[in-house]
């Protein structure tokens, strides 16, 4: 049943017959050149940023021979993440959930002090969309020129001047999609082979699909994502409070803002109602509506508005980083202080550190060896002609050193039992140790038979039970470093 | 009834002309990328109709322009795969037991293909992981009746035991009791005396003439120590590992009126790589000589 009451519905009908409907049409948004620190610590973020992404496939980084020399290789192929001098097994993937939980806490907590930092300046959609508009405005002008060239009838050199730009920005997508790849697979050979036509499928539709969406989204989607698709604007209000820095437009002193000169008979505030926060504004909000989802905190108004306050002789900062706290106290004339200490921002610091620390022991604690033995099912044993009884395992041991291994392998709990390898092609001798050698960066696999001398052997030996069994533990050593590994697995007799 | 076209105030819509106890409905046609993808989708079954195999006759169907068939298609994969088999199984055909055991891939195709050619001929009498069942020999013992070789067991496995097969192993124990060869109470003697060779000697039982009748019948083939011979595949009965059940009574049976059994020859099923991938993973159960 419809919650709508009759009168929202009838309200509803009458916004729409004139012509409010829920549905809008996007506003084109044509932001205009910012010059000022913010817009150049920005410049700096973006270069960074860049310049990371494009370059780190290219970092190399020497594992041996055989082995990948790419610093940062995500080789999905292969089963194997490598990062710098670490190597992730399909089994280390919870690192990467810790690394997601580590980003999303961070995120939470920047948040949650500084407001949407991530949003402003290192989101990839600010990163790639400031990108493109820079490009846009070197080719087409700056805003004014922009909205006149699209209010006009087209001419030569409106189309010239589109194509040249949509071209620069499917360039830039193709190197964004380009480089997206080399993440993936070793970055010259595939580079080489993306030219030569000898790359993969995969290779070429993942790199037309990051052009392609990388040109949608910076070159035409731009704020419609955050404002629509990103889930983030949405529940941030969750970590934002009232000591939470964001761009603020300092009302108490700006208004009632007022248009043209000004004496000290009007009662006017310091903010002349130029537009220049609003046609700097790259989601084309007014900053003057207050905090709102589609802002992204990038503080290009705060350069806009500066400038014009210098130039009508004004103090700075009408707009500017503040606390909706620190706000309401200023304008009862009070000044409060900037609270970063809070237990919103502590909780986060700690959940970041825990997951941190928790992750820091897991890493430095995980082995470069791992073992895992698989008792036989069928046949639960196989009683010899000496009245010997025998189990049979598989035995897999995970090398993930840079060296081939030949572990020692001997078995606790089973008092004189033997230990032998079910028809190896190599020898690995018999008895009560093994050696099974082990490739690098490999799993070797081996059928290993234990045998119990007859009598007594098991619990239910004496008493002729069936089912009855004993526990014993693998151990599985290397010579070389003297490191072991148990794996505890039962021996079944009679 | 179709009435009156009007045009509705509240949405500014034609009504249908359709009215029901002063109930009218809105004329509100379908959006026209549904319409188009709907239309879309009928010109393409259409195409499908004519070139798949579609309309029924009654007697046979309308068989396509393509002439595609599922059962061709699934005849064709299973070709294909079986080629690519064979390309890989035709390796260890060619290689000998020894050369297989020393390359590691020819010899994970030659277990991968002895894996399934096992569980799906041999498991049901031999059990899985060849751990054997009363009357079945157990092939991971080691208690080998006709020999552990690889070649033994490519042997055995080719030609079958007692199977009709020209170069088939074959012997015949003597009924000793339904042909009257020996007396019950001989055969409960022998029994005794099988016994103690089992390790399980009856509590009480004299076992010297037993011991002598055995001499006297059974270890020309079961051998002087009950050690038996391979030779005319006489189990070795100072064993654990029992092909009958193990107790007195199975022994006495046995002697009775023996249980011979019967292997088929298995290459006039299997082709001789799968055989030979056959003796390879037998041989690797931990029974192997």
């Amino acid at each position: 049943m419809s919650r709508i009451s009759k009168a929202d519905r009838e309200l509803q009908l009458q916004r729409e017959a004139a012509g409010d409907h829920l549905y809008a049409n996007r506003v084109r948004v044509y932001p205009k050149a910012v010059h000022g620190p913010v817009r150049r610590v920005k410049w700096i973020v973006l270069s960074l940023c860049l310049v990371v992404y494009y370059a780190l496939p290219w970092l190399r980084w020497d594992r041996g021979p055989g082995r990948p020399n790419q610093a940062l290789l995500l080789d999905i192929w292969n089963e194997r993440f490598y990062l710098f001098n670490i190597e992730l097994w399909p089994q280390d993937i919870y690192f990467l959930t810790g690394l997601l939980i580590l980003a999303a806490v961070g995120l939470f907590l920047v948040t949650s002090l500084f407001g949407r930092l991530w949003c402003g300046y290192t989101c990839p959609q600010t990163v790639w969309t400031d990108l493109f508009m820079l490009v846009e405005r070197k080719i087409e002008g700056d805003r004014n020129e922009r909205m006149r060239r699209d209010a006009q009838p087209v001419t030569f050199d409106t189309v010239w001047r589109k194509a040249l730009k949509h071209s620069a920005w499917v360039f830039i997508a193709f190197w964004t999609g380009g480089a997206w790849i080399m993440y993936y697979v070793d970055a010259p050979t595939v580079t080489a082979e993306f030219w030569t036509g000898r790359a993969s499928l995969p290779v070429y539709f993942f790199t037309g699909l990051f052009t392609l969406t990388t040109y949608a989204l910076a070159g035409w989607a731009r704020e419609q994502v955050c404002t629509y698709m990103c889930p983030w604007p949405r529940f941030q209000a969750a970590m934002l409070d009232e000591q939470t820095l964001t761009v603020t437009y300092q009302g108490w002193r700006g208004e009632p803002r007022q248009r043209g000169k000004r004496d000290a008979a009007t009662q006017a505030g310091d903010c002349i109602d130029c537009g220049a926060c609003v046609t700097a504004c790259p989601t084309g909000i007014d900053i003057r509506d207050g905090i709102q989802l589609e802002c992204i905190n990038c503080g290009l108004c705060v350069d806009a508005c500066n400038h014009v306050m210098e130039t009508v002789g004004r103090p700075r900062s009408l707009i500017t980083w503040d606390s909706l706290a620190r706000q309401a106290a200023k304008a009862q004339g009070r000044h409060e202080k900037l609270r970063l200490l809070r237990p919103r921002s502590v909780i986060y610091a700690v959940a970041m550190l825990v997951a941190l620390t928790a992750m820091g022991i897991a890493f430095f604690t995980r082995s470069s060896v791992e073992l895992s033995v698989e008792r036989d099912r069928a046949p639960l044993f196989v009683r010899l002609a000496d009245g010997s009884i025998r189990n049979g395992y598989t035995v897999r041991i995970v090398n993930k050193t840079a060296a081939p291994v030949a572990f020692d392998m001997r078995v606790d709990g089973l008092a004189g039992a033997k230990l032998a390898v079910a028809d190896a092609p190599v020898t690995a001798g018999s008895g009560e140790e093994l050696t099974l050698p082990v490739a690098t960066d490999a799993v070797g696999v081996y059928r290993v038979l234990l045998t119990a001398p007859p009598g007594g052997q098991t619990g239910g030996q004496t008493g002729g039970q069936t089912g009855a069994s004993k526990d014993v533990d693998f151990v599985l050593t290397d010579p070389t470093t003297h490191v072991s590994t148990r794996y505890h697995s039962t021996f079944r007799g009679p | 009834m179709p009435t009156k076209i009007e045009k509705d105030s509240v949405t500014g819509r034609d009504t249908t002309g359709h009215e029901w106890d002063g109930v009218r409905e809105l004329n509100t046609p379908l959006p026209k990328w549904w319409l188009y993808t709907f239309l879309a989708c009928v010109v393409i079954a259409l195409g499908q109709m004519l070139l798949y195999p579609s309309v029924p006759y009654g007697v046979g169907y309308f068989h396509g322009l393509l002439g595609y068939s599922q059962r061709k298609s699934v005849d064709k994969a299973v070709a294909e795969v079986a080629a690519l088999r064979n390309q890989s199984l035709d390796a260890v055909k060619k290689a000998s037991f020894e050369e297989i055991r020393a390359d590691p891939k020819l010899l994970a195709t030659a277990m991968t293909a002895g894996r399934i050619a096992f569980a799906e001929n041999c498991q049901p009498c031999h059990g899985a992981g060849g751990g054997g069942r009363v009357g079945y020999p157990a092939l991971a013992a080691g208690a080998w009746i006709w020999g552990g070789k690889l070649e033994d067991i490519q042997q055995t496995i080719t030609h079958g035991i007692r199977s009709g097969d020209p170069d088939a192993r074959d012997s015949q124990m003597p009924k000793f009791g339904v042909d009257g060869l020996l007396k019950p109470e001989q055969i409960s003697q022998i029994a005794d005396y099988v016994m103690t060779l089992y390790g399980t000697p009856v509590p009480g039982a004299d076992v010297a003439p037993g011991k002598k009748l055995f001499a006297e019948n059974c270890a020309a083939c079961h051998g002087d120590n009950g050690e038996g011979k391979r030779e005319v595949g006489a189990p070795r009965l100072a064993s654990k590992v029992h092909l009958n059940a193990g107790t007195r009574d199975a022994v006495v049976a046995q002697v009775t009126n023996p249980r011979m059994g019967v292997m088929p020859a298995w290459n006039t099923r299997l082709n001789e790589a799968t055989i030979k991938s056959l003796a390879l993973y037998v041989h690797a159960f931990g029974g192997g000589e």
